[in-house]
């Protein structure tokens, strides 16, 4: 993508809602998640008992939790831990459904027909179902939770990566670089990814999201992220046995989950309109 | 028809043969040995090997994965592990609790989100539709589990009208049953209705620019009778087969909806035999839940065909 047209897609972003709601609700997220890498107000690992259960407060803005730990640091770690995986499982999913999706359709036959049989599979199977499975067969933890969720990318990716790039064959110029003798793989990484990266980045965005539900779903039930790491379904699991003199414990990450997942969707809507008018959703 | 028939049964057998491998393979690597879980950790090595030879545990995978099939089609589930019981058993007791729940989750999702997905579509670009969409944008971004605590704290902990969790059971009469099923059910469709509201509002959107809705305002219809009469029956066809895809995560929401209410269902014995080890449960459980999964998606496809004839003639793939 130039820069010209970079910068094209820029303005038209900044006056669309959606982008602009998604975009800012996303980059808060994402720095608060950067940020807990260097910095958290307190540490996640250190116990307080005789500070335990604070309401918020000038010390800790969110207050404490059980253990006395800082809740607004437990969120900014539970971010991070939960948005890594979220994007770990996306890598998985294109790193293996986008070539997938290009040899099916670049080589049509067989290998496509299997591809689109297995897309069929995977998406005919609950995919939590199979992500409390594998969890349980692998053991639960972040690694094992990446490469559930990231099972469930591989179809996507793959689906979408053959249905844009399939009528891209049928144009002239692919057949331009096919008569400049360039073969099938370098008509793939130089001709057809660069024109479908747009519908790409739109559904990892989305891919991002469901991502994030289904990370707070697994360590929720207690097979994602493992403790002392905090993870936002952990803390929602931990909270719903305080709920009767605690309550803020149990709605606090809940809104970090929505705001997480909701920015995503906005800004995935909000960039398929901004780069593909025609799939404008009806606003 | 009969082309389309056969060509979809034809993958809805394959479906299962796989479904059925990749269950079997993946169980294979599950940590844990059966027969030490029957028998406890003091079990002596030679019970240990005697209890293997009787369940078969000794034989080579694939007779193993043979012998598993042909119990399965002669509708035999095995016995569970730890309760002792046959799987089927299990399964029909917890049943009594998933089925109407996830009956009822999918009326109140399709009760709320059809008609005001059309409502949204009628208004388009008003006040109400904006405002319609926010929350269905924001009913997806809720995590279901999340948004059953909310219910909990502010119906059981704040209001005190329903029970924080479990199940009365049928045998308690009809009413307190129901009862502790109605904040699961509506947990369970939140998040449906939201994506149910959307896609009905733009399938009616698109259907409200057909030739057909022109020539009913032309007769004389008004734009609410043109849009009630003509242009929702044909919009609900691909609502239709998004509710179809809905089932199977309604299936896995129940899972862990199941665990928040602590209630006895199949979403809870599932994930209890998975930390339990009980393979014979997890395996036969898994393999049913998938057949429903598989098949309930195949009677949609059915029931499209019959409603779209364009896809009788083999216009997909």
């Amino acid at each position: 993508m130039d820069r010209k047209r970079f910068q094209e897609i820029w303005e038209d972003g900044l006056h669309h809602r959606s982008f602009v709601a998604g975009g800012i609700l996303t980059v808060l997220m994402l720095s608060l998640a950067i940020l807990s890498l260097i910095w958290t107000p307190y540490s996640v690992f250190t116990m307080n008992i005789a500070g335990k259960l604070q309401p918020p407060g000038e010390l800790h803005w969110l207050g404490t939790d059980h253990f006395g730990r800082d809740v607004l640091s437990m969120l900014m770690v539970g971010a991070w831990n939960s948005m890594a995986v979220s994007l770990a499982a996306i890598g998985l999913g294109a790193l293996i459904g986008i070539p997938l999706g290009l040899t099916a359709s670049a080589r049509k036959g067989w290998i496509d027909e299997a591809v689109m049989r297995f897309n069929d599979f995977a998406f005919a199977f609950p995919a939590l179902l199979t992500a409390v499975m594998l969890s349980a067969a692998l053991g639960p933890g972040s690694f094992n939770s990446i490469v559930a969720i990231g099972i469930f990318n591989i179809p996507v990716f793959a689906r979408l990566t053959r249905g844009s790039s399939l009528s891209l064959f049928q144009r002239d110029f692919i057949l331009a670089a096919r008569i400049a003798g360039k073969g099938t793989t370098r008509i793939c990484a130089e001709h057809i990814l660069p024109n479908i990266t747009s519908v790409l980045i739109v559904q990892a965005t989305i891919q991002f999201a469901l991502g994030i539900l289904a990370e707070a779903g697994l360590s929720y039930l207690g097979l994602g992220t493992q403790p002392p790491q905090p993870s936002w379904g952990k803390m929602l699991s931990e909270a719903q046995t305080m709920m009767f003199f605690a309550p803020n414990l149990a709605i606090l990450p809940g809104c970090a989950i929505v705001i997480s997942v909701l920015g995503l969707n906005l800004l995935g809507d909000g960039m398929r309109d901004i780069l593909d008018p025609k799939m404008r959703t009806r606003e | 028809m009969t082309f389309f028939m056969f060509r979809r049964l034809t993958a809805l057998m394959v479906t299962l043969l796989v479904a059925s491998l990749l269950i079997f393979l993946l169980l294979e690597i599950l940590p844990g040995d059966p027969a030490a879980v029957i028998l406890g950790v003091g079990a002596q090595e030679d019970t240990l090997r005697a209890l293997r030879a009787e369940l078969g545990l000794d034989l080579p995978a694939p007779v193993r994965y043979l012998n598993w099939l042909g119990e399965v089609l002669q509708g035999n589930l095995g016995r569970s592990y730890t309760y002792d019981t046959p799987v089927q058993e299990l399964l029909l007791n917890r049943v009594e609790l998933s089925l109407p729940l996830a009956l009822l989750a999918i009326l109140l999702s399709t009760g709320i989100a059809i008609p005001l997905g059309v409502f949204a579509a009628s208004r388009h670009r008003k006040v109400a539709d904006t405002s319609i969409m926010g929350f269905a944008q924001l009913g997806v971004a809720v995590p279901n589990f999340w948004f059953a605590i909310l219910l909990i704290l502010l119906f059981s902990v704040k209001l005190g009208w329903f029970s924080a969790g479990g199940f009365a059971g049928w045998d308690a009469g009809w009413f307190p049953a129901f009862k502790s099923l109605v904040l699961p059910a509506v947990a369970l469709a939140l998040p449906q209705a939201a994506i149910l509201a959307r896609v009905t509002r733009s399938s009616v959107l698109e259907t409200v620019q057909e030739d057909y809705i022109r020539t009913a305002r032309a007769k004389g219809l008004s734009r609410s009778q043109a849009l009630w009469r003509h242009a929702v029956r044909n919009a609900l066809i691909p609502v239709v087969t998004i509710l179809g895809l809905q089932l199977s995560f309604l299936l896995a929401g129940t899972i862990i909806i199941e665990n928040v209410f602590y209630l006895p269902g199949v979403g809870r014995l599932l994930f209890q035999a998975i930390a339990q080890r009980d393979l014979m449960v997890v395996k036969n459980l898994v393999l049913v839940l998938a057949a429903t999964v598989v098949l309930i998606n195949f009677l949609v496809d059915l029931l499209y065909a019959v409603l779209d004839p364009r896809l009788r003639l083999g216009f997909h793939g």
